[in-house]
């Protein structure tokens, strides 16, 4: 683990953007910006208009995300941790969890408590403890 | 054909790319430091949130004051009010999978774009278990 610096400004243009494309999506399609719905719906085989705008969100999020990045972004201080079996396991619980919980951090965390769900809200205050107590565990009982 | 929601789509996914890039969502350390709150705590993805709730709370608002979105015909938006065990579960094991690694499904996805290996077995991992999870789903009894 290595330390991160505190970026208030970064933050809250980020977050901005992140909220004005969940706003864009829902006045313009009438759609919730969940990242893991958004991205599941691409793994079938089946062609609909569903697949369509799916597939289009998820080039225009790697395009914002590469431009973004000529500018904004270091992309060079990306650091990870654990190695490739602790990414599968991650990306297995990731996946099971999202598909399980119907919805992610942007789904459930943003655009699910935004609508004043319950079922988001649950599901943000049960991924957020677990996750703290994962991070707790890995870091400062197991070391890291 | 000139469609203009298919425009606004890949706007809307431009956003989201640019806010979880800028953010420094796609860099796991930076979210882990913030799940770390007992150790190198980085606060930023609070105001991530709170910027993100803030600007949506508000645009939703008056979003839903119109009938209809501009170029669908109807809000798709999730009918299922109950909490139920696969909700909460789902939610646990989310979180687990989150503070193992630092990635979250969208910032995982975006970060593709900056060709780290980690990034890809990631996303193939958690397409594997998206995929699984709903074939189980679809096949298993109604939850």
């Amino acid at each position: 683990m290595s330390p991160t610096e505190f970026t208030p400004l970064a933050a809250i243009v980020g977050g901005s953007l992140i909220g004005s494309s969940a706003v864009l999506l829902m006045l313009t399609n009438g759609r919730i910006a969940g990242a893991s719905g958004i991205f599941a719906g691409l793994l079938s085989l089946e062609f609909s208009s569903e697949f369509s705008w799916r597939l289009t969100f998820i080039i225009g999020m790697l395009i914002g995300a590469f431009l973004s990045a000529q500018l904004f972004f270091d992309a060079s201080s990306i650091a990870f941790t654990g190695g490739p079996i602790t990414t599968v396991a991650a990306g297995l619980f990731v996946g099971i969890g999202a598909i399980l919980g119907s919805g992610c951090t942007s789904g459930h965390g943003i655009c699910g408590l935004s609508r004043f769900s319950v079922r988001s809200l649950t599901a943000t205050l049960t991924f957020m403890a677990t996750a703290i107590t994962t991070v707790f565990i890995t870091r400062h009982v197991w070391g890291a | 054909m000139p469609d203009v929601g298919k425009i606004t789509t890949l706007i809307s996914g431009l956003l989201f790319g640019a806010g979880v890039t800028i953010s420094g969502m796609v860099n796991p350390m930076k979210v882990l430091n913030f799940l770390d709150i007992t150790g190198q705590w980085d606060a930023s993805l609070v105001l991530v949130m709170a910027a993100g709730l803030a600007v949506t709370l508000i645009g939703y608002q008056l979003v839903f004051r119109n009938k209809a979105p501009l170029f669908s015909p109807t809000f798709k938006l999730p009918t299922l009010k109950k909490v139920d065990l696969p909700l909460v579960a789902g939610a646990a094991l989310f979180g687990v999978g989150w503070g193992l690694s630092g990635f979250c499904p969208g910032p995982a996805v975006a970060s593709l774009v900056f060709g780290n290996t980690q990034s890809f077995i990631f996303v193939a991992a958690m397409a594997v278990g998206m995929i699984a999870t709903r074939q189980i789903k679809q096949r298993g009894p109604a939850s």
